[in-house]
């Protein structure tokens, strides 16, 4: 299958090896992974501040790029969410609204396009450690994802997967939610990290880097530091830890 | 910045500090998740009757005027007084009215919101009446003068000993742990205060059109004895609280008490259809109905999130969401707290002054699922935001989103601020987490993210050559 890989802007500027890690996955499984340059921001961030004209102009521009793809797949549950379910509301009456439903329906988080799409459970990958995962929210509520990754990561040899009490509970991101109101940001991610301590796991585990950046940050800053690692990092992974 | 943003800013940094109150809060609701679990599995399925609610008040609340209509007529056709108001001034005016006329003195209440968010003790209060709460959690936190915490549960951020010590300085009473003693303290003042009111007031927590009667659901049997002893009962209701049909309650009564409190049926529930009959031997002289709109008619007249008006007031979202968990009931400075409230607050009391409710939630969705009525709380949230700035955006949010729009209209652009970044970067270790960062609200108490030596594209394109 020919794959458009969409590789959110915070991805690529803080997290390439994730997209590398994408990439390898895909191809190992057989097939072609392309990466339209053109592509910058999906417009969530306007989008999710109320500014839906500003948010249009980047979400059309974004459609353009991937109009002829085959297959969507977004390394992001959030950004994935925004091209999946909000890009039909956001054009709704609008001249673009068959384009965003063609392109919602094209669109898979990465662990949705493995399992349920490839209908890949066992990527062949290996990883030794203690490991917890961490559901994010437009994963778990938008996409309806609980299960996917799970059952991706319940194959992968020598990884022991532990589950936290607050495995659903949201990190505090919600990008610019983080810096409008950092102190309840904060504070929901202090709870989530306390959480995740208290699995005794060595890793944590998303398929979402922006969730990743509000947990490391967190235990780097309070001194506890802990690897967080994205999805495709751990099925990219042949025994040894990545990076 | 409006004045309520201000003060909610200023109240979410203190709460969120303390951690005394998070571990209270979670500690509280932890044996309310595992019985609202255990008791929502006995449903066949609590998706289908979540489905099946939803389609219910979806009739009810879509075809208002009918229901309301046909209930008002049921009620009166058993000598119930209906009034209808408009908003909370109209409201108070006709119960003082009721009072007056009655030469009222002495008033006993059962929970209502309803009644908070229209001031009513307050106005009464002012007016020289004596109002007494009765339920528990509404009584001691009139005794402290603040507004509930909670919409189900008002004292919920109290400890033992604080209601110990409030209970010793107010009534002086000795002090106590045990919460049976506590009770008996706060039932014998209460005893006394029933057998002296003339009015009592309730609130409802269904209207049924199909029989004109009204359901109070409870677990004290504070409202069986505020409805039945006194000589009037006034009972204060949203227009929305309609449900069609008497059958209805079959689920709704098991789903409130479910999601509200974790029971599988609370402990008296109550269906009210008039006052003293001819043939009845007791039972209050007379029954008012106040009917109150305050702006509800603005939910309904906007047919996006309308759904809104399902709400039972349960309080389920309340308790799974991490805002409200992290910054407490009273930092919303609203009657409806936590996410419901969010919602509805800024279509209550104007959009500009509150559309800071609506900003402050990650957009998580977890009200969402727990809502046992299936309104679109989180993403009603969105269009609130979107609603404010349409109407007026944030002047800095408008210089942001032009430059975003820019830089990524434009790969090169794109490029050329990830190379600028990487520079900045270099310095940023200087400032970082003091006042002179740029980046401080994220980086006083968050680590920053290093940009990478080279983008994923940058390794693309390297890879292909």
């Amino acid at each position: 299958m020919r794959i458009s890989l969409f590789v959110p802007c915070f991805v690529d500027a803080c997290y390439p090896q994730v997209a590398m890690a994408a990439v390898e996955v895909l191809e190992r499984l057989g097939h072609t992974v392309e990466f339209p340059e053109a592509q910058t921001c999906c417009g969530q961030p306007p989008f999710n501040t109320g500014m839906w004209n500003e948010a249009r102009v980047v979400a059309r521009r974004h459609m353009r790029v991937f109009e002829d793809a085959e297959a969507i797949v977004a390394l992001s549950g959030s950004c994935g969410a925004m091209m999946k379910v909000f890009y039909p509301e956001l054009f709704s009456g609008d001249a673009d609204e068959p384009l965003a439903r063609e392109i919602s329906s094209k669109t898979r988080e990465f662990s949705d396009f493995l399992v349920n799409v490839l209908q890949v459970t066992d990527v062949g990958a290996s990883f030794p450690g203690r490991a917890t995962y961490h559901d994010g929210c437009h994963s778990l509520r938008e996409l309806r994802l609980k299960r996917p990754p799970r059952t991706l990561l319940e194959n992968v040899r020598g990884l022991e997967l532990v589950e936290m009490d607050e495995a659903e509970t949201c990190c505090g991101f919600g990008g610019m939610f983080s810096v409008k109101f950092p102190m309840i940001s904060s504070a929901m991610g202090e709870v989530k990290c306390d959480s995740i301590e208290a699995t005794g796991a060595e890793f944590v585990i998303s398929s979402d880097s922006s969730c990743l950046m509000q947990i490391e940050g967190i235990f780097r800053r309070s001194g506890r530091p802990r690897r967080c690692l994205h999805l495709a990092e751990v099925l990219a992974s042949r025994g040894s830890l990545p990076g | 910045m409006s004045a309520p943003s201000r003060e909610f800013h200023r109240q979410a940094r203190q709460v969120t500090r303390d951690l005394n109150h998070r571990s209270f809060v979670q500690k509280a609701l932890d044996g309310y998740y595992r019985k609202r679990d255990e008791y929502s599995a006995r449903f066949r399925s609590w998706q289908g009757a979540r489905d099946l609610a939803f389609e219910i008040k979806f009739d009810a609340i879509n075809h208002l005027d009918h229901h309301l209509e046909e209930f008002a007529r049921k009620a009166e056709a058993r000598g119930t007084r209906v009034h209808w108001c408009p908003d909370g001034g109209a409201a108070t005016q006709t119960i003082l009215e009721i009072a007056r006329q009655n030469n009222v003195r002495s008033i006993i209440k059962s929970k209502s919101m309803t009644t908070e968010e229209i001031h009513l003790n307050d106005a009464l209060e002012a007016r020289g009446f004596g109002v007494f709460e009765s339920d528990l959690g509404e009584y001691i936190v009139q005794l402290r003068h603040e507004p509930p915490y909670h919409i189900v549960f008002p004292a919920m951020h109290l400890t033992r000993g604080q209601i110990s010590d409030l209970f010793q300085s107010e009534l002086g009473s000795a002090p106590t742990n045990d919460p049976e003693e506590l009770t008996m303290i706060a039932r014998r003042v209460m005893r006394k205060k029933f057998c002296e009111a003339d009015m009592g007031i309730s609130g409802a927590n269904f209207a049924v059109s199909e029989t004109g009667m009204i359901s109070i659901t409870e677990n004290e049997g504070n409202a069986r004895l505020t409805t039945s002893l006194p000589r009037i009962h006034v009972a204060v209701l949203g227009i929305e609280k309609v449900l069609p049909r008497m059958e209805d309650l079959a689920l709704f009564l098991p789903m409130l008490a479910t999601s509200g409190a974790g029971q599988a049926l609370t402990g008296y529930n109550t269906l009210i259809g008039g006052p003293r009959q001819s043939d009845e031997a007791d039972g209050p002289g007379q029954f008012h109905i106040v009917l109150l709109d305050n702006r509800r008619t603005v939910i309904l007249a906007d047919p996006e999130q309308r759904d809104a008006l399902h709400c039972i007031r349960c309080g389920a979202c309340l308790n799974v969401c991490p805002v409200f968990k992290n910054v407490g009931g009273h930092t919303y400075g609203t009657t409806y707290p936590g996410p419901i409230g969010s919602v509805i607050t800024p279509h209550l009391r104007g959009l500009q002054s509150w559309k800071h409710l609506s900003a402050a939630s990650s957009l998580c969705g977890a009200c969402t699922d727990a809502c046992p009525v299936k309104i679109d709380i989180h993403h009603h949230l969105l269009r609130n935001r979107r609603n404010a700035a349409r109407k007026k955006p944030v002047w800095w949010e408008r210089i942001l989103f032009a430059g975003y729009i820019v830089l990524m209209r434009s790969p090169r652009l794109y490029r050329l601020g990830l190379r600028l970044g990487r520079i900045g970067q270099k310095f940023h270790p200087l400032v970082e987490g003091t006042r002179l960062d740029p980046l401080r609200a994220w980086t006083a108490t968050r680590a920053l993210p290093p940009l990478a030596k080279t983008s994923f594209r940058e390794q693309w394109k390297a890879r292909r050559r």
